[in-house]
């Protein structure tokens, strides 16, 4: 049912208004691929600390392109595309690992580590028989190569060389609220994915949306540990479609805004019988219990108390996105603190207490309005334009991802 | 073979996953030990070592404030789940204790009649003895997939 999206036009109340055929046309979908991944986006690759050694490799995916990361023997983290110049299969099969080459397991062509084919099985034929021509540049097939750009141990990489440095891109406030949290070495403690049936813009809107978070998650708000009345903010940066929301946690706790309105998450009444999860430590000294941060188009830095993670935000089909997590500690951590931080990754996750309801609420969000690509969904929570806002009670960064969004789309 | 060690552990897990499939979560905890740590992780994190976990648990009470939290605080859709358990491997430690190693996989159905293998792997189980009162000391239980579909609602 899909139209060509330059037939689409935008509602014409901007951004206040996000129209449902941008999550669910093919065509859409396709130029997102070509105008976003593919084009001058920053896309988030994974941490520096999962290629520690010389050699170390991953294969993880921009858009729908699949790449491989590694470090190479200067020790410089690298980026290209995982397609062998000669058939186009995938040069490096396995999820990561240690090599000094890649080699394509069809014909056998070899590739260093930045990615430049070095070696054509029998290019010159087999006793003078058969082989390429000698004017064959195979070459010119290549992987394409990223420039790549570490920011605080985060990997990103873009085709584009016009995109400005990425501390230019998210802007020098949601840069410094990465800092706060990449503070020192980190140390990686595990992941899994989460496999979302909804639209990638769908999460990414979701992880923006600092209005829903004390309301769809009960859990949080039971126990008081993110209602709308404590201190914190929403700072929105680059183009707008960066952003980071925070808490505080000394405020007063007192007030009964929710019970007044007689919202569903005021109910409360249960008490944990272990809180031991919740004894949080105040380990970058200032206050913020809770950072939620994103970078256009996939990367959220995420920090829950101690429980700190990335997740890299994969598009893998109109209704469909892969939620990849790593959660990390600091290289300093002792046994106790990285006890707590397992305690407190009950939190977050396919199974987070706080985190759960995320994973399903986007599918609602696609099923729902499946039959309703002609109407918009209604953003006006803290106004209709973007901007960084003291209170929570707003939408402004979801603004913000659709103007970023809009001017790479040109729609 | 010792069969009533065998009966013992495959009568345990046979009460653990009816309890799950039949929605009698508040049974849950009671099937471990006071102390009794409980943890959902990957095949990927579990070979490398790796401490995080989906679900992790280190007392009866934070198993009971993880059935608290899905009967009063978190949304999800109405689903249920069908376990299947078998291949059991039994390893005696001590007169009180075994080890279990199973496999096992888990069908989800959710209201919609949409029904999926959501998740299929191995309980590494080591076992408190004590005849029909037999608990759980540690039930790790490694997901052979990496990935998990939208939620992880109800325990495995």
């Amino acid at each position: 049912m899909s139209a060509d999206p330059a037939s689409r036009a935008w509602p014409s109340e901007g951004l206040a208004r996000v129209p449902y055929w941008i999550y669910q046309d093919e065509d859409v979908y396709r130029r997102e691929q070509e105008r976003i991944y593919r084009g001058d986006a920053w896309n988030f690759l994974g941490l520096e600390a999962e290629l520690p050694e010389k050699g170390d490799f991953k294969t993880t995916f921009v858009g729908e392109m699949p790449v491989v990361v590694t470090r190479d023997e200067s020790g410089a983290i690298r980026c290209f595309e995982n397609r062998c110049a000669h058939r186009g299969a995938l040069l490096c099969l396995a999820d990561r690992g240690n090599t000094k080459e890649i080699a394509c397991v069809y014909h056998n062509w070899t590739y260093d580590l930045r990615g430049d084919l070095t070696a054509v099985a029998f290019r010159r034929g087999v006793q003078g028989k058969g082989g390429m021509p000698l004017d064959a540049d195979p070459e010119s097939q290549a992987p394409r190569k990223f420039r790549v750009e570490i920011f605080c141990g985060l990997i990103f990489a873009t085709l584009s060389d016009k995109t400005p440095v990425v501390e230019r891109y998210i802007g020098p406030e949601v840069a410094a609220r990465i800092r706060r949290v990449m503070k020192e070495p980190i140390k990686i403690l595990g992941g899994y994915t989460q496999v979302l049936q909804s639209n990638w813009k769908l999460y990414f809107e979701n992880v923006k949306d600092t209005y829903h978070a004390s309301l769809l998650h009960l859990f949080f708000s039971t126990f008081r540990l993110n209602r709308l009345e404590q201190k914190g903010g929403v700072v929105v940066g680059g183009e707008g479609g960066s952003h980071a929301s925070f808490t505080m946690m000394k405020s007063d706790l007192s007030g009964d805004e929710y019970e007044k309105a007689g919202m569903r998450s005021a109910s409360g009444g249960y008490a944990l019988q272990a809180p031991q999860m919740l004894e949080s430590v105040d380990e970058i000294g200032d206050g913020v219990t809770l950072q939620i941060l994103t970078v256009f188009p996939g990367f959220v830095l995420q920090q829950i108390m101690n429980s700190l993670a990335v997740r890299q935000v994969l598009p893998k089909g109109v209704g469909r996105t892969e939620l990849v997590w790593t959660c990390f500690g600091y290289a300093s951590d002792d046994a106790k603190m990285t006890e707590l931080r397992m305690k407190q990754s009950n939190l977050v996750g396919p199974a987070g207490y706080i985190s759960l309801e995320d994973g399903a609420a986007t599918g609602f969000v696609q099923r729902g309005a499946a039959g309703a690509s002609e109407r918009s969904s209604f953003v006006e929570m803290g106004g209709r334009t973007v901007e960084s806002n003291e209170s929570r009670v707003t939408e402004t960064s979801v603004r913000g991802l659709w103007q970023q969004y809009r001017r790479h789309m040109d729609l | 073979m010792d069969v009533e060690l065998q009966v013992t552990v495959e009568n345990l897990l046979a009460r653990y996953v009816h309890a799950i499939d039949d929605d009698r979560l508040e049974d849950w905890p009671g099937f471990f030990v006071d102390k009794g740590r409980y943890r959902i992780t990957t095949a990927e994190n579990y070979e490398r070592g790796l401490p995080l976990s989906i679900i992790y648990a280190d007392s009866r009470a934070m198993l009971a404030d993880r059935v608290s939290a899905l009967r009063h605080a978190n949304i999800y859709e109405a689903q249920r789940y069908r376990h299947t358990v078998s291949s059991t491997l039994i390893e005696r430690i001590d007169g009180n204790t075994a080890r279990a190693t199973s496999n096992f996989q888990v069908v989800r159905i959710m209201h919609t009649g949409d029904s999926m293998l959501f998740a299929g792997g191995r309980y590494l189980d080591r076992i408190r003895l004590d005849g029909k009162d037999s608990r759980f000391e540690e039930k790790i239980v490694v997901l052979d997939s990496c990935s998990v579909d939208t939620l992880l609602a109800i325990p495995l």
